[in-house]
């Protein structure tokens, strides 16, 4: 390690594979200072700003907030909080379109700011040496501090690991084109860019502090340098220009000599990076107790009259930022977020600034052509080579964008495609001009997306697995179940006391009178030929003395039972009314027997002509009874026998006219809602659904029937 | 005579060589005998386990077993081409086009109970082959987002018909890139 040191002090770095030198185009916005811009109309807040997850909202609409107050938190670790840029109200909270490639919406917090950028109380550390470890991550995790180069990762992770750094580099390279926004912060603030630093060396104490620059920000250098000058610890390295110095790999390649490998973090190797102005950010955060709520943003491209780096505070629209510089190229709205390498376009103007944008381009057509003016200038590969001599990953760019064309995920995953930085250098290059980084994301994108589904299709196998031994675990606890009820009943049915001896006398005469049935079914059956009413009678009259045995020993058994309590009141209350009355039940009892009879045995048609006779005796005996009876009484059956009637026609056509309703569609289903109270309106629902259910059984029916 | 002797010698000799590698082999082939994979798990690893019973069995694994002894291989709508290609891939046989019974519509869904109107059956949680629906008797379902496969086997039994299928929206983490890129010009 030692002469890793000494190396970098002599001024020899490493280098990695391939790199680009596109046009610089910083002297666009490097000769001019950061510009403090106005506060805008409103402010658009993501609640995302980061990698990870989004915090949950402590605000309302409606709320007044003040100038840093948090506006959501969390306390998981991938979840990064948002502060108020500014003071005033928030009007909205709802879907709006981010700062993302898809052009897709996400919430977002809109605040319209009263003017007055009013403070939140606020404490100032005058010495952080003497805040502990975790204090100071505490401040910068409740700061909302996330990576500002780009990826936006939670920097509170990044800070609070527990491997022995043995480096802690500053990442200041800024090797894009056009980007000059950390230069100018460094040129501007680099003594509290050295307390960032200082506070970070407390927290991580790492053996050497590299601060990786690219030597095309002489300025930037000489201010770093006489910042860092008493500092033995800091290492300020100067590097040759090449693209993409920046990219964390290939600075860490260059600095220390060693490869990350796939898939493990720098932290696991002993080094973390930072960006440098992560560092300014939280210096701000420790001693000032000012949250993240502003960056440095280059606005530059040469559709702008003035490019230039501002301070702009998060959540201004980028509209607002380009008509601050003089945007000129107002019909085509060619807008570029990040750099030209790494960036993309941007749907609309009212996108706002998030955590990691460090940079907006409104070039012209000539200097970057938008892609949907132009279309696709893509032709065929010419299998030149150029694109694996560029590529810092080493990887082989021409056979990765056949395989993504053919999605061949198994040979992308052979040749790594996700060690991909997606840098642009092989893009850049290509003389056929194929937007190779583009099939490459979406190569992953979907290759991402099929891992998901795996995992879920992996998921609901287990749950369906699952659900499968669930039923099967219950059926045999349900038989088992039965069974020692079963048995239950016989033990106490043997056991000899008295609600025993009561069952067994029920389970007895239900015996009995199955018995009977069965034999009065047979012997109908029997006399099939010389049907005559008597026979039918006789095996009525062996169940009827069946029953009569069966409750009597039921009553002589218990008494006291329920049952033979409400064997008591029915005869009671058939002793008690007019004898029309009980020659009536009689009448209908004899018809309920007739009915049963006749379903049971159709098997000939003269047992039918019995049921028939029966019938007829039935009811002329009844007419008999009736006879005797006042005339009255059985016109006023009659009446509330077509009251019934009614009722029943309305209670039918009300079940229609709901179902033909709730079929029609929802709205008539509302108006119904606003006529009828909600229980009528459910009572008919669930008349529906009883409809509809029996409609189906019907058709399940017909179905059947046919294709039987 | 020694040419007699020297073939006989040449058959024992090879012929105990047979048996001696003979022996090798068929211990060896009892030692490290390997569990194979079979041909039904493999199959069950490339549906897409929505468990929706379109096929005719009721579930992925069920068809698999079936694709398996011989069933065909356009049977699952969820999975679509791919799966369909997929299977083919495996069992070195031809990719057929889905089977015209079914639907093509393979967007994925997930169901979502209108709750006013649920009126607490229990159906739908019955015929949920994941348990994805949580509820009891009279009272209001829901579905478990997350575990919904989106099968559509609820949408049916409901009386009220208060189960829609919602397709799954986009969203920045699921987006897939289809936008072309930033080209960069060199400058003159």
């Amino acid at each position: 390690m030692a002469s890793v040191i000494e190396r970098i002090k002599r001024g020899h770095f490493g280098t990695f594979h391939g790199g680009i030198h596109p046009p610089q185009q910083k002297f666009l916005t490097s000769d001019k200072p950061i510009r403090a811009v106005s506060i805008p109309e409103q402010l658009i807040l993501p609640l995302q700003q980061h990698i990870g997850i989004p915090a949950e909202l402590q605000v309302k609409v409606g709320d007044k907030v003040l100038k840093g107050q948090i506006l959501t938190h969390s306390v998981h670790p991938m979840a990064v909080p948002i502060h108020a840029p500014t003071s005033g109200t928030i009007t909205a909270i709802k879907n709006a379109v981010i700062a993302h490639p898809s052009g897709l919406s996400e919430l977002c917090l809109f605040i319209t700011p009263d003017g007055e950028d009013k403070w939140r109380p606020r404490h100032i550390c005058t010495d952080f040496n003497q805040l502990s470890n975790n204090q100071l991550i505490e401040k910068i995790s409740a700061s909302g501090i996330a990576g500002m180069g780009g990826a936006g990762f939670p920097t509170q992770v990044k800070v609070s690991t527990r491997e022995d750094i043995q480096y802690l580099i500053i990442n200041a390279a800024e090797c894009e084109p056009y980007i000059t926004a950390d230069d100018l912060l460094i040129r501007e603030h680099s003594p509290s860019i050295l307390d960032g630093i200082n506070i970070l060396d407390n927290i991580l104490s790492p053996k050497h502090i590299l601060i990786g620059i690219e030597d095309n920000k002489p300025e930037a250098i000489k201010a770093l340098q006489q910042a860092t000058a008493e500092n033995e610890k800091i290492n300020v390295c100067v590097l040759p220009t090449k693209y993409p110095t920046g990219g964390e790999k290939q600075l860490i390649q260059i600095l220390t000599g060693q490869e990350v490998p796939a898939g493990v973090l720098p932290s696991s190797l002993g080094i973390v990076m930072q960006n440098i102005a992560t560092c300014f950010a939280i210096a701000d955060a420790v001693i000032n107790d000012i949250p993240l709520i502003k960056r440095v943003v280059t606005v530059s491209g040469q559709a702008l009259e003035k490019p230039q780096n501002v301070w702009s505070l998060l959540g201004t629209p980028v509209g607002f930022l380009l008509a601050q510089c003089g945007y000129l190229n107002k019909d085509k709205k060619h807008i570029i977020m990040g750099g030209p390498m790494m960036g993309y376009s941007l749907p609309t103007d009212q996108v706002p600034v998030v955590k990691t944008t460090n940079c907006i381009l409104a070039p012209t057509e000539k200097e970057i052509s938008s892609p949907y003016s132009t279309g696709s200038k893509e032709v065929e590969c010419i299998r030149c080579g150029q694109c694996s001599d560029v590529c810092p990953s080493q990887l082989l760019p021409q056979e990765l964008q056949w395989s993504a064309k053919a999605k061949d995920q198994q040979q992308l995953a052979i040749l790594n495609l996700f060690d991909c930085i997606e840098c642009g250098a092989c893009a850049y290059v290509c003389p056929s001009q194929i937007p190779l980084v583009h099939y490459y994301r979406i190569a992953k994108s979907e290759i991402r997306q099929q891992k998901q589904l795996d995992i879920k299709a992996e998921h609901a196998k287990v749950r369906f697995e699952a659900r499968k031994e669930r039923l099967a675990r219950d059926k045999i606890a349900r038989e088992e179940k039965h069974k020692a009820a079963a048995d239950a009943r016989k033990a106490r049915m043997n056991s000899g006391s008295t609600a025993g001896n009561n069952e067994k006398s029920a389970v007895a005469a239900a015996l009995a009178r199955v018995r009977a049935k069965k034999a009065g079914q047979v012997e109908s059956a029997k006399s099939a030929v010389p049907a005559t009413p008597e026979n039918g009678q006789k095996s009525q009259v062996a169940a009827a003395i069946a029953r009569a045995k069966a409750k009597k020993i039921a009553a002589k058994t218990n008494p006291a039972t329920e049952a033979t309590s409400t064997v008591n009141n029915v005869t009671s209350k058939t002793e008690s009314p007019t004898d029309d009355k009980k020659a009536k039940i009689a009448a209908a009892v004899a018809k309920a027997k007739a009915k049963k009879l006749a379903e049971k045995s159709l098997t000939s048609i003269e047992n039918i002509s019995i049921v028939k006779k029966e019938v007829n005796e039935a009811l002329s005996s009844d007419a008999e009874t009736k006879k005797s009876a006042d005339d009255k009484k059985t016109k006023i059956a009659a009446a509330v026998a077509k009251a019934k009637a009614k009722k029943l026609a309305s209670q039918k056509e009300k079940s229609i006219t709901s179902v033909e309703n709730s079929s029609a569609s929802n709205k008539v289903i509302i108006t119904e809602t606003e006529a009828k109270n909600p229980a009528d309106v459910k009572k008919a629902k669930i008349a529906a659904a009883v409809a509809k259910a029996k409609a189906k059984k019907i058709a399940s029916q017909q179905e059947k029937s046919e294709s039987t | 005579m020694s040419v007699i002797i020297s073939t006989l010698i040449a058959i024992l000799v090879l012929g105990s060589m047979a048996l001696v590698f003979g022996a090798i082999l068929g211990f060896a082939s009892v030692k490290f005998h390997v569990e194979g994979d079979p041909l039904a798990e493999q199959l069950d690893a490339l549906l897409p386990q929505t468990q929706c019973g379109q096929c005719g069995y009721p579930g992925c694994k069920p068809y698999a077993e079936a694709v398996a002894n011989g069933e065909a291989i356009n049977k699952c709508a969820p999975g679509g081409e791919d799966t369909i290609k997929k299977i083919a891939d495996l069992l070195g046989v031809e990719v057929q086009p889905l089977d015209e019974n079914h639907e093509a519509d393979n967007t994925p869904k997930v169901a979502f109970i209108i709750e006013e109107d649920c009126i607490g059956c229990t159906k739908c949680i019955q015929a949920c082959p994941v348990d994805a629906i949580l509820g009891t008797t009279k009272q209001m379902h829901t579905i478990i987002a997350d575990e919904c496969t989106g099968c559509d086997l609820c949408v049916d039994p409901c009386p009220v018909d208060c189960i829609v299928m919602i397709p799954i929206a986009q969203t920045p983490q699921n987006w897939q890139w289809d936008l072309n890129n930033i080209p960069v010009v060199q400058l003159d």
